[in-house]
């Protein structure tokens, strides 16, 4: 599913900085894996190359097949849209727009029609337990509801992988857990492969697979 | 219609913003219009005036002498002649048309009981078309009145309401019976003159006097203002002449031109449609930077929410559709309230002051008529208003489609 080989990243800034010396990585489909390290390890810079967030200086980037490399805003956007879904830290849900608006949006820049859509969004709110809080604004919702909903925003596309940033990094312990179980049981039952980044030994140990990065190389 | 509930939701949330915005357009929009609707009011009054008055038509008048000449020293009184008639009715055929003369008096009218002391002028057949009198009743002096020196009037329809008279009725001017001949309606401004044939006033009022009152004439071919100034110099040097006045005095014939008149009065409106239009753009000006200023800051301000936009699929097009169209309706509507309320502000202006008329004692003019803008032109500013609040829109928007997904996921 993702084929990483001799990635490498630097930022220049006013002293020019190596974060990806040479990744090579390969996830396969239906894999759920974390991506663990220290802050400055480059693990973010990795997920959002990965995530077509971010290019990269060399290297080569397949996802599903489809060579990623040096693309148009406007391509990465629609690579974003249909083959990857991404749960961010801070949930990153728009806050003018209801629960179920916010899970309908990426499906809007698919050009899905409007009924179509929502009747999809609601489905997929009713599979993440939130189908009476579908008209709820995000600051009526709690953490761990708005984080479900970022996940059904995830999935709506029915993506290739879901890019997950610290996805209980803002959760208190009891519903960390509970979006863990979440995500491992929509990898053991549905096969969606998914990449977390966490620095939290807890998250990482749920999932199947832990990759440890340490100043821009895998260990 | 998704886009459009996208950005009535945006603009549900920044309603205080959005109001701004608005403001910012709707006055712009409202100054101009009001702005352009007072000068044309203004213009258009003064342009009555002059309109009054034929505008290829001269009057000369006698004045003092301002050199000493020929052993005569300056200061001297100058009246007309019947010489001077004949001279600038023969001497400038090229130019001069048609050559008449208004003679002056103010004796006792009256008619039964009632009487009045206004100015009698004599006049020649072609006054009615120099000074536009407005005939409602019979008719104007003609040439056999001034070849028979008809004792006949024409008055004005407060006159004769004042004398009581009627058409045909006969009245007195002095110890002479005037026939009224015909009734004009008087202009608001002035005392009304009654109009008499110029050789029958002459001939009774002024036959001990070799003054020929004013001399009046129509004209043609002088486009230029060099072309009239060449023309009144002649002019003045010939009937300086015929008084042994320094060819060079201008104090001695007064002349009266009403076609130079008339251009710099053009002129002036000219230079005061453009001072409207200047400031009326800049008022605009205001409000497509209020536009800008605030697009700039909503942009800003949503730079986080088109990152999760973008992160989620949002194309750079798609961004950059939203901020515009959302800036081309914003100013369109209220651009739209603005153009209603300055429409209905000239309205109001010429239901109210466009019909007072400042009393001046002496005589009555309006300050204000038809002070409004044509709907072409508030159409026209409501586009530059539109067209230009999308430019405004479009610098932000192009930054903000631009800008990495990542970097705009880091803004707060």
């Amino acid at each position: 599913m993702i084929h990483l080989e001799n990635i490498n990243k630097t930022y220049f800034g006013a002293q020019p900085l190596h974060v990806l010396k040479g990744i090579n990585l390969d996830i396969e489909a239906g894999e759920f894996v974390s991506i663990m390290g220290a802050s400055g390890s480059g693990k973010s810079t990795l997920l959002n190359i990965l995530g077509i967030l971010d290019n990269y200086d060399s290297g080569i980037y397949e996802l599903a097949g489809t060579r990623i490399w040096n693309l148009s805003e406007r391509k990465a956007a629609e690579y974003r849209n249909h083959m990857i879904g991404f749960i961010f830290q801070s949930f990153n849900l728009i806050n003018f727009k209801t629960a179920v608006e916010n899970v309908e949006l990426p499906l809007f820049y698919q050009g899905v029609s409007r009924k179509k859509r929502h009747q999809l969004a609601l489905e997929y709110l009713e599979k993440l337990g939130l189908l009476d809080w579908a008209e709820h604004y995000p600051n009526e919702l709690s953490g761990g509801q708005k984080q479900r909903v970022a996940i059904a925003r995830a999935l709506i596309t029915n993506p290739k992988i879901i890019l997950a940033d610290e996805p209980t990094g803002a959760l208190d312990s009891k519903t960390s857990v509970e979006v863990m179980e979440l995500l491992k049981n929509l990898n053991k039952e549905e096969h969606i492969t998914q990449v977390i980044v966490t620095h939290d030994p807890g998250v990482a140990q749920q999932t199947n697979r832990i990759i440890r990065i340490k100043d821009g190389v895998i260990e | 219609m998704e886009l459009l509930n996208e950005i009535w939701q945006t603009v549900q949330r920044n309603k205080l913003r959005t109001g701004l915005t608005g403001f910012a357009v709707a006055w712009g929009i409202f100054m101009l219009i009001v702005l352009l609707g007072a000068g044309n009011g203004l213009i258009n009054a003064q342009l009555l005036q002059t309109n009054r008055f034929l505008s290829n038509s001269m009057v000369a008048f006698g004045g003092w002498t301002s050199k000493p000449y020929q052993g005569m020293k300056e200061g001297r009184m100058i009246q007309l002649q019947q010489r001077d008639i004949a001279t600038t009715d023969k001497e400038f055929k090229g130019t001069i048309d048609e050559v008449g003369a208004q003679y002056r008096v103010s004796p006792l009218v009256s008619h039964g009981s009632q009487y009045l002391y206004p100015q009698v002028m004599g006049v020649y057949p072609n006054h009615i078309r120099i000074d536009k009198v407005d005939m409602t009743q019979g008719r104007f002096i003609n040439t056999i009145d001034i070849r028979e020196k008809r004792k006949v009037l024409v008055i004005s329809e407060k006159q004769a309401k004042e004398l009581e008279a009627k058409l045909g009725d006969n009245i007195n001017l002095g110890n002479f019976s005037f026939k009224i001949v015909g009734i004009y309606k008087e202009q608001e401004n002035g005392q009304p003159y009654i109009f008499s044939s110029y050789t029958a006033i002459k001939g009774i009022f002024g036959t001990n006097s070799s003054d020929a009152g004013n001399i009046e004439f129509t004209f043609h071919g002088l486009d230029t203002e060099n072309d009239n100034e060449a023309f009144e110099k002649k002019y003045r040097k010939r009937l300086n002449a015929n008084h042994m006045v320094h060819p060079e005095d201008e104090g001695a014939i007064w002349l009266w031109n009403r076609h130079m008149q008339n251009m710099q009065m053009n002129k002036a409106i000219g230079i005061m449609r453009m001072a409207l239009w200047i400031v009326g753009l800049f008022t605009l000006l205001s409000g497509i930077v209020g536009v800008s200023n605030i697009m700039l800051i909503t942009v800003k301000e949503r730079t986080h929410e088109f990152g999760i936009r973008k992160a989620i699929g949002a194309k750079p097009w798609a961004i950059l559709k939203l901020i515009i169209t959302e800036s081309i309706i914003i100013t369109t509507f209220f651009g739209y309230i603005g153009m209603v309320l300055g429409v209905a502000t000239c309205e109001y202006m010429d239901a109210t002051i466009g019909h007072t008329k400042v009393d001046a004692g002496l005589f009555k003019a309006s300050m204000f008529i038809n002070p409004t803008v044509g709907i072409d032109i508030c159409i026209e500013a409501t586009m530059v208003m539109i067209i230009a609040g999308t430019i405004a829109g479009l610098i932000p928007a192009l930054k903000a489609a631009k800008t990495r997904p990542i970097e705009a996921l880091r803004a707060d």
